[in-house]
């Protein structure tokens, strides 16, 4: 396997233009010609899926969900950044480049990040014009907030809901393309493999939720856009159905997973709170605009935090990154809370907490502007855990929440496989090693309204495949494949529940190959998972059939999914010898604690190719070049 | 603590279903509804019984996936919250707790607690949309938007979508559903342009659908988990009696 | 989608029902400020009543508009309550009512026994058919109805009719009865009808729910006061001197 990242040539400013001159076209009479097969209804799916039919594709879109509005784009909540500079604060398309890149730890590529960075301005106009409620000033002028990682007011929200209404616009656009009869949906549908031809993608296998139907669908193209894998750690901020399920069959189909190891580990979430725990919920990071985050100084101190005397608190971020304060990044601020808490400073139950304490906030802008800014966030705090965080500090712990990695793709997004193309957080494109806060919304709708439909007809024009047939080989192996798999599952019949499989993977995972990782915990972890496997396909049981709906069914697959997925993570976090971003490899930090990345050693994207079942699978190694980018330690202080 | 659940199974839509006693033991309080649910589910599969099929995904509120009918109330009538975010510190040891399904015509039973909420669906694509193709738009700021009018689009965008209003009402009506993305976009200029034929097929979408009618009861708008206010089904209305003056197609 | 989608679409059937109740309730508080001329004695209702009889080209369009609008209001109201039904085949093992008051919930019964009394009540003071007044044949009234009455002038006693009508408790009971309901109809019809015709605003929401209150209050106590101020003794004096 050869990986060519594709970048156009020329200055970086210019590499976007220049490509989408030099892609080939598809004549508009001719697009209805091609059928395009999207996966998965988030923000980048359902933005590609409408973009694409709106081009004049005939597009076929699939979704787990019932219906493609519940895509998991849905519980963002902070914002979305764009390069506007409507604040007049001296913002720009290169800033936005820059503290991206800075922010994924120099592990990203520089030209589709540049590329970003461009059509970030364009996503908010397409927003604004579909109906996007974005909060606005008094003057009627779209208002920003600032989020972590920038000096600069770059990020547009509509209330704590910013991925729902987002989304919601993506959705409203493919529902009109829906009943213009340009898309075809299938809701309640969950691929399962994904069909190659002469090494081409043409076409999926999936299996109807409802009846158990499985079945083939053809097309010239398939998009993933998927989501992420962050619910290998069992618990994360990730809705319950998010898997690893399209993007892991695909890579045993032949398209390269890049950087597994690179994980966010979002530190404002609510702690867990016992064993029983399905999910874990995540408090927008726009809460540290306002919010100041503190331990005690004293070790094991449980007094209340009202009764502890200001000079007795360790705001920590503050200390030790003064120059970003309460918003230094995603990586170093979950990292810092976690040293607080190994410390033995952690706050709530088990010391696994610190607090996020808005007394400050209060006194200087008053409740009510608190309540305005960020009330449904307090309210959903309230809930879970009973406390009103008007009165007392927040508890909040790092936990999982975004994946920076996922299926290699080049810069057309297209993965190793030619044909299938990859959008969203399921490519591992953009954000490098860490995700800056409100990145994610920007890259799912780049990607979805503005680059996936201008590549993907590159790809038509200038390859001439045959069309798909249905009748191929490979269509009917692929189908029996699938049903031999649902058939082993259902017939294993053993003792343990597929939940408890995915918890013990999940905690063993968290344990080893969490936020901080030793080589040690690593291949622990590497010995231990294909245990669990093992004991998962011998011991695991799964009730039903396959003719109903059947829940443990489609848990099942994805848990089997994920325990082989589990392995490629840790084994990508054991090669790469170095901490950068979300990868925090405790035999590489500075003496003060901070990540140590190796440039000379590490500057690459790890790529891995499948070799089969039980082989070790092959790295390839993507050379990163910067040419406008000095590669630096990145710091906050 | 220890509960008694009566629980609404039915194997698939054919099935006519029926209400089947289960208990629920070594609940604790800060476990969420649906976490409860997950603890019953796992002792049935240890018995290789069937757990009862329930649709959630986010649990967190947003997604608007969960939708069970809790004592007789969608959502479990804690105000402005869903049943994912519903805790069990909310009910004492030995309650006996009632779940059901949505019960609508337009909402079918695919299987115990998941109803098929596909017309909210086609209701959306009849009409919930402002037809703007990808580019081509003006800058975002070319056209200023009242914050008061931004801020009443953004209350009524909020709705998630996940069919209490239906469940709720003793019409089984879906007007706060379809009077949220009718007002959401009806208050936006941007969304002025099309407001006579979106609320035109809307409304009909609605009604073929089989959804009853507003009897103004406010039922919909005590358990909706946005707290969507009653005042856009008049907007709605006000917006449909325009379109019924104006004439559309 | 034109005028006539009222009467095929639901929102379209609200808009029937709003109009029609909003007419008929003109019409109530009109009849109900007519019939308290009663208090102002005699001569001045029994004016009013000569005026209304006396202008056929306007009391019996007047009676044919307002039987349109009581078969509209009710056709809706029924066509409506089926869809309301059939809307949900399957009924909630358990259902708890949230939010949702009496009275919004009973309007097709409230509505459906007012109408019924509606029709007593033509029989009874228009059509004056002798089997309902309970009154029976006295040596004011030969054949038993309220018809012969007349007043020194030669006109209709209305006053007379009302104040022998309302002597019997069961009739002046069954009024009464009727006319709770009908406030009960009202209380949730006023601001229902406002909600319906898309009136309703946050701004004007709170005064719209105010005046629906206060209105059918107001209709309330205006039509009752006349059955209980003759039961109490009012009029008895003048229908005595008739005797």
């Amino acid at each position: 396997m050869i990986l060519d990242s594709k970048i156009p040539s020329g200055p970086l400013a210019q590499k976007w233009e220049k490509h989408k001159f030099d892609m080939k076209l598809v004549n508009p009479a001719n697009k209805r010609k091609f059928e395009v097969i999207v996966v998965g209804s988030g923000l980048a799916g359902a933005s590609a899926a409408a973009t694409m039919a709106e081009l004049g594709y005939q597009v076929k879109c699939f979704c787990f969900q019932d219906s493609p509005r519940r895509a998991h784009s849905i519980a963002a909540q902070g914002g979305i950044n764009a390069a506007k500079n409507y604040q007049n604060d001296g913002d720009s398309v290169h800033r936005l480049f820059y503290d991206t890149i800075k922010g994924g730890d120099f592990r990203a590529r520089e030209a589709n990040v540049y590329r970003l960075a461009q059509v970030s301005v364009n996503i908010i106009d397409q927003c604004v014009a579909q109906g996007v409620p974005f909060a606005r000033e008094y003057g009627g002028l779209l208002t920003n907030r600032s989020f972590g990682g920038a000096q600069v007011s770059r990020t547009f929200y509509a209330r704590g809901q910013t991925g729902q209404q987002l989304l919601l616009g993506a959705y409203q656009a493919l529902s009109r393309q829906i009943g213009n009869g340009n898309v075809k949906m299938y809701p309640r549908t969950e691929m399962l493999d994904v069909v190659v031809v002469d090494g081409h993608a043409k076409g999926i296998v999936v299996r109807d939720l409802v009846t158990g139907e499985i079945s083939a669908h053809a097309g010239d193209a398939v998009v993933l856009a998927t989501g992420g894998y962050g619910n290998v750690f069992y618990l994360s901020t990730n809705a319950r159905g998010c898997n690893v399920t399209a993007t892991w069959r695909a890579y045993k189909k032949g398209a390269a997973f890049a950087n597994p190891c690179y994980t966010q580990i979002h530190p404002t979430c609510i702690p867990v709170s016992g064993d029983h725990q399905s999910k874990l919920t995540l408090m927008s990071e726009s809460l540290r605009n306002d919010g100041r985050v503190w331990a005690p100084k004293k070790k094991g101190d449980t007094r209340r935090p009202d009764q502890i005397p200001e000079d007795e608190r360790d705001y920590f971020l503050e200390r030790k990154y003064p120059s970003f304060g309460n918003l230094a990044p995603r990586d170093i601020s979950s990292r810092a809370a976690k040293e607080a808490c190994d410390e033995g400073r952690g706050v709530g139950p088990g010391g696994l907490g610190v607090y996020l304490d808005f007394a400050d906030a209060i006194k200087r802008l008053g409740e009510e502007t608190v309540r305005e800014r960020y009330g449904n966030l307090f309210q959903m705090y309230e809930k879970i855990t009973g406390e009103d965080a008007y009165k007392t500090p927040m508890r909040i712990y790092p936990a999982v929440h975004y994946t920076m990695g996922g299926t290699w793709v080049d810069y057309n997004l297209m993965s190793s496989v030619p044909g299938l193309f990859v959008i969203g957080e399921a490519n591992f494109s953009d954000h490098g090693a860490n995700r800056l806060g409100a990145s994610a919304l920007m890259q799912g709708l780049a990607d979805g309204y503005f680059i996936l439909p201008y590549t993907i007809g590159n790809y038509f024009a200038s390859e001439k495949q045959p069309k798909p047939n249905l009748a191929h080989p490979e269509f009917k192996k692929a189908l029996e494949s699938v049903e031999a798999m649902t058939k082993r599952l259902l017939s294993i019949n053993g003792k343990r529940s597929v939940t408890s499989f995915h918890r013990e993977l999940g905690k063993l995972i968290w344990d080893k190959c969490g936020m901080a990782r030793t080589q040690q915990s690593l291949k622990e972890a590497l010995a231990r998972i294909p245990e669990l496997r093992a004991e998962f396909w011998k011991n695991v049981k799964v009730t039903g059939d396959n003719s109903n709906l059947n829940q443990d069914l489609e848990a099942a697959g994805r848990v089997a999914d994920f325990l082989e997925f589990g392995e490629l993570l840790c084994l990508d976090a054991l090669t790469r010898e170095e901490s950068c971003g979300g990868h925090f490899r405790v035999e590489h930090q500075q003496p003060d604690g901070e990540a140590k990345r190796d440039d000379e050693h590490f500057s690459f994207v790890s790529a891995w190719e499948y070799q089969g079942p039980g082989k070790t699978p092959l790295l390839h190694k993507e050379p990163l070049v910067y040419e406008e980018v000095h590669m630096s330690t990145r710091s906050y202080k | 603590m220890n509960l008694t659940l009566r629980v609404w199974r039915q194997k698939n839509a054919g099935d006519p279903g029926r209400m089947v006693e289960y208990p629920a033991t070594g609940i604790i309080p800060d476990m969420s509804f649906l976490e409860m649910l997950d603890v019953v589910n796992e002792g049935l599969i240890a018995k290789g019984e069937e757990p009862i099929a329930f649709d959630s995904d986010c649990r967190e509120g947003i997604c608007g996936t969960c939708s069970l009918v809790i004592n007789g109330i969608a959502h479990g009538g804690q105000r402005g919250t869903t049943c994912c975010q519903l805790h069990m510190r909310f009910f004492k040891d030995g309650d006996v707790i009632t779940i059901e399904p949505w019960r609508a015509k337009g909402f079918p039973v695919l299987r115990d607690l998941v109803t098929d909420r596909g017309a909210f669906d086609r209701i959306v694509q009849s009409g919930g949309f402002i037809s703007v193709n990808t580019g081509g738009t003006p800058d975002a700021n070319a056209l200023p938007v009242s914050k008061v009018d931004s801020d009443r689009a953004m209350d009524a965008a909020a709705c998630i979508g996940c069919g209490a209003c239906v469940a709720a009402c003793k019409n089984a009506s879906a007007m706060l559903f379809v009077a949220a993305k009718v007002s959401h976009l009806a208050q936006l200029p941007q969304g002025k342009v099309e407001r006579t034929q979106r609320v035109t097929n809307m409304v009909k979408q609605m009604d073929v659908e089989g959804f009853g009618n507003c009897t103004v009861t406010g039922s919909c708008e005590a358990v909706c988990p946005k707290e969507i206010s009653l005042d856009f089904i008049a907007q709605m209305n006000r917006e449909y009696g325009r379109a019924i003056l104006k004439g559309t197609k | 989608m034109n005028i006539t989608n009222v009467f095929a679409s639901s929102i379209g059937k609200k808009f029937l029902m709003a109009i029609t109740g909003l007419a008929l309730f003109i019409f109530v508080a009109l009849h109900m400020v007519g019939n308290l001329q009663v208090f102002l004695g005699p001569e001045s209702i029994n004016r009013y009543g000569a005026f209304l009889q006396g202008n056929l080209e306007l009391i019996w369009p007047a009676r044919i508009g307002l039987l349109v609008l009581v078969l509209l209001h009710i056709w809706a109201a029924v066509k409506l309550s089926a869809e309301n039904r059939a809307a949900r085949p399957q009924p909630y093992v358990k259902h708890e009512i949230v939010a949702a008051s009496y009275a919004s919930r009973t309007m097709l019964m409230s509505g459906l026994i007012i109408a019924a009394f509606i029709v007593y009540h033509l029989l009874h003071f228009t059509v004056q058919v002798p089997a309902v007044n309970l009154v029976g044949q006295t040596k004011l009234l030969p054949t038993g109805s309220f018809a012969a009455l007349e007043d020194a002038k030669g006109r209709h006693d209305i006053f007379a009719m009302m104040v022998l009508g309302f002597q019997r408790p069961l009739v002046s009971v069954f009024y009464i009865i009727a006319m709770a309901l009908l406030f009960m109809h009202l209380s949730h019809g006023l601001s229902a009808m406002f909600q319906s015709l898309g009136l309703k605003s946050p701004t004007y929401g709170p005064l719209i729910a105010r005046f629906a209150v206060i209105a059918s209050w107001l209709i309330f106590l205006g039509y009752v006061s006349i059955p209980i101020a003759i039961l109490l003794g009012y009029g008895s004096k003048y229908v005595e001197a008739l005797k």
